[in-house]
């Protein structure tokens, strides 16, 4: 093809000539990996550590559910099971969830935007590693805080750690403080990176890269960004006000001294809402990058696309007391929350009409990564669905720390993210590697895990209905929960399944992969343009942007988009 | 967006990253100071025993006077910079720094009064822990700062300031300034408002 020659020419410089350590053996590699600032290595790092997690978290759920499979169940103490929620909802949001999304950020905001390396590459290591340090630091606790027969302990306050269980006085030992200690530390991290993608997004552009033509990917990577720059040093002050109140005491939340319990609700959740915006961005990047390369089709309403997420974003900053109604506040407040959680939904509504209508018509290829998105369309859908029921105050008093929330979440989190997640992963492989995924592996982990995501989850909804809260260890026989939970567990094995395909698909297409070239998707952004895997400089001539889509205008010289738009 | 101009890469311009760096850590920065701010307010008058802010707190006035015209202390020394004045621009910046430690300086002797002779810890009350917090924060942040100034101030006496360190001096000013309209923030809140609450 014509684009072929072009990148052949005009993107390669010849390789650099380094001294040192041989390539290829054990202490180069170490020795790259550590010194390293090269931004496709480091979103490499940052996605390869989240998925670590993302198993050891994994693994954690899947002793949760054995343990709730069957009433009166032993198989965990109760002190095992509080500490294995904690620490599987800590490690998902903080270790997988926005790891993976700096990953991606990290990996293909620069090469989107046609630039060579983030605008702060030394922070960009920074961020990583403190990251990486934050995360073995909370698994640490399970050896070295000091528990129960001398036995190490982890946190076991719940994701959120409603005070006062986090007061010395309920939660002794150091448990807590390794949780708090990793959160303040990740949060630095996560700050630390958020900046850099920030003002590489401002700064780094490429000639005739405009804001209005950015990719919606970065658009959304942007706003994710923002968000995590106003909402991530909030949980830093929270973490501080802790610590404080655990080793200085002072009382912010310590209710007998005039302290009061509530206003850590509305501080966690001021960062926490956010917070599950941060995490809903990567999927909204993703499936905006993915639908139109396989639909053939640009994307359907891209001003609107881009008004959408931030629309989004600034909604989020006003509906955190939502997490709140059943504490009792003023009808006032409630209605307010109710109301801004709602709106919500507008924006959203906007983004699956605009993907639907961008597939409208379209030539679909049916490859993994546009199966992965659309099982996120549906799934993200019904988790709208049940986030505008929870939204309403009254619906919440009701269902509010059931299983129907367990449920909500979890279809907003993994058949949203993780979904999205395996479909970027699937679509940038070639980039990464520069070989292209095994497409039968590929569909036996989607159909695995989809079937064993729904086993597993929709029941769930149906288990709040009947009143069985989250976080309880085990239940009596006659309460009428046991059938639906012996089925939410069975899902779990297919989910197990579905997850040992995918790795192993990970593995060996590395090895055994065909080779994809440069551009296997017929893609239309910048990423594309350069070889695969990409050179460290990504490009030697920074390319030609006159369109939203630079590349189709390169391979389309007679019907260019910039004529149209 | 087609027209000649953006796509005329001579053209093409896009803000300095260290400066967007920095307006961006500030606004993190202000996110962190919000909560603390946010607690403050939350508390006042709430405390369940004394002593209370109408008690024992007195208008920081010599500090405030050192922190607010250390603000323009730092503009004349960016001035001097840009006009190429080296020795004035490091007497401007030494005073600068010389002010920042002098605010740390009453900001101690504050708190030792505080402490030792009004007995409000950080412990004491809700007031004390909000107090300590929120003001111990901003001073943490004046170290912070004083410490970068000293940095410049030492590389500037030596002699070794280039012309391609304007921007990270520029920088830092810029956290110089935000340092120092969080204070105004702190003074009318604790200063201003919650000593005009009667316990």
């Amino acid at each position: 093809m014509a684009h072929d020659i072009t990148i052949e020419e005009n993107y390669r410089m010849p390789e650099p000539v380094r001294a040192g350590v041989e390539t290829g053996s054990l202490t180069r590699i170490i020795q790259e990996l550590v010194f390293t600032v090269d931004h496709k290595k480091l979103g490499l790092m940052y996605i390869a550590a989240g998925l670590l997690f993302f198993v050891l978290a994994g693994l954690l759920a899947c002793l949760i559910r054995i343990q709730l499979a069957v009433p009166n169940n032993h198989f965990l103490p109760p002190d095992v099971f509080n500490q294995s929620f904690t620490m599987h909802g800590t490690t998902m949001v903080f270790l997988v969830g926005m790891p993976i999304a700096f990953g991606f950020a990290n990996y293909l905001v620069p090469l989107m935007i046609g630039a060579r390396d983030m605008a702060f590459p030394r922070l960009n290591a920074f961020g990583f590693w403190v990251f990486l340090f934050s995360g073995l630091f909370l698994y640490f606790s399970y050896i070295a805080a000091p528990g129960l027969y001398a036995a190490g302990a982890a946190p076991d306050v719940g994701w959120f750690a409603y005070s006062p269980l986090t007061t010395k006085a309920f939660s002794r030992g150091h448990s807590t403080d390794y949780w708090t200690l990793s959160l303040l530390l990740g949060g630095i991290g996560s700050v630390a990176t958020a900046l850099n993608v920030l003002v590489t997004v401002f700064c780094m552009r490429c000639p005739g890269m405009t804001l209005g033509r950015l990719p919606i990917f970065v658009w959304c990577m942007v706003v994710m960004a923002f968000l995590v720059i106003l909402a991530l040093p909030c949980l830093s002050a929270c973490q501080i006000m802790i610590s404080l109140d655990r080793y200085l005491g002072a009382k912010f939340f310590d209710t007998q001294s005039g302290g009061d319990a509530v206003l850590w609700q509305h501080f966690f959740w001021i960062f926490g809402h956010p917070e599950v915006y941060i995490l809903i961005m990567p999927a909204f990047a993703i499936t905006s990058e993915v639908i139109p390369v396989f639909s053939r089709k640009p994307i359907f309403g891209y001003p609107i696309m881009v008004a959408a997420v931030v629309a989004i974003a600034f909604i989020s900053l006003g509906v955190w007391a939502h997490h709140m109604f059943t504490v009792g506040m003023v009808s006032l407040a409630n209605a307010f929350f109710v109301t801004s959680t709602l709106l919500v939904s507008i924006p959203t509504g906007i983004k699956i009409f605009n993907w639907l209508a961008t597939m409208y018509g379209g030539k679909l290829r049916f490859d993994l990564p546009l199966i992965f998105c659309i099982g996120f369309l549906f799934q993200f859908l019904v988790a709208g669905l049940t986030g505008v029921m929870l939204a309403v105050a009254p619906f919440d008093w009701q269902l509010s720390d059931s299983y129907f929330v367990v449920a909500h979440f979890h279809y907003v989190l993994i058949g949203g993210l993780l979904f999205t997640i395996f479909a970027g992963i699937y679509y940038w492989y070639p980039k990464a590697f520069g070989k292209m995924p095994d497409h039968t592996l590929g569909m036996w982990h989607f159909w695995l895990f989809t079937v064993g995501f729904h086993i597993t989850f929709l029941p769930q909804h149906f288990l709040g209905f009947l009143g069985m809260p989250r976080r309880i260890y085990t239940y009596q026989a006659d309460r009428g929960w046991d059938t639906m939970n012996l089925i939410s567990t069975v899902g779990v094995i297919f989910q197990v399944a579905g997850i040992l395909f995918f790795v192993f698909n990970l593995i060996y297409s590395f090895i055994r992969g065909k080779k994809s070239g440069d551009d296997p998707w017929d893609g239309w952004t910048l990423e594309w343009a350069t070889t695969s895997p990409p050179p460290e400089y990504n490009f030697a001539k920074f390319p030609e942007v006159k369109s939203r889509r630079p590349l189709w205008d390169a391979k389309h010289p007679e019907d260019p988009d910039w004529k149209h738009e | 967006m087609n027209s000649a101009t953006t796509d005329n890469p001579a053209d093409w311009k896009l803000p300095s990253a260290r400066k967007l760096g920095i307006l961006t850590l500030i606004l993190a920065e202000s996110a962190l100071f919000t909560i603390f701010v946010v607690a403050y307010l939350f508390y006042i008058g709430k405390s369940l025993n004394g002593p209370y802010p109408s008690d024992v707190l007195e208008f920081p006035l010599l500090g405030s006077l050192a922190l607010f015209s250390s603000s323009g202390t730092i503009f004349m020394a960016e001035r001097c910079l840009h006009a190429g004045n080296k020795p004035g621009f490091s007497l401007w910046w030494g005073i600068t720094a010389a002010l920042g430690i002098y605010f740390l300086y009453f900001t101690g002797s504050e708190w030792h009064h505080l402490i030792f002779e009004k007995n409000l810890m950080i412990a004491t009350n809700t007031f004390g822990t909000t107090f300590y917090s929120l003001v111990g924060l901003h001073a943490f942040h004046v170290i912070v700062g004083v410490v970068l100034l000293l940095g410049i101030f030492i590389a500037a006496i030596r002699g070794r300031l280039q012309p391609g360190h304007t921007e990270h001096v520029e920088a830092i000013s810029y956290y110089w300034h935000f340092v120092d309209c969080i204070w105004i923030v702190v003074l009318g809140v604790v200063y201003i408002l919650s000593v005009r609450f009667q316990p």
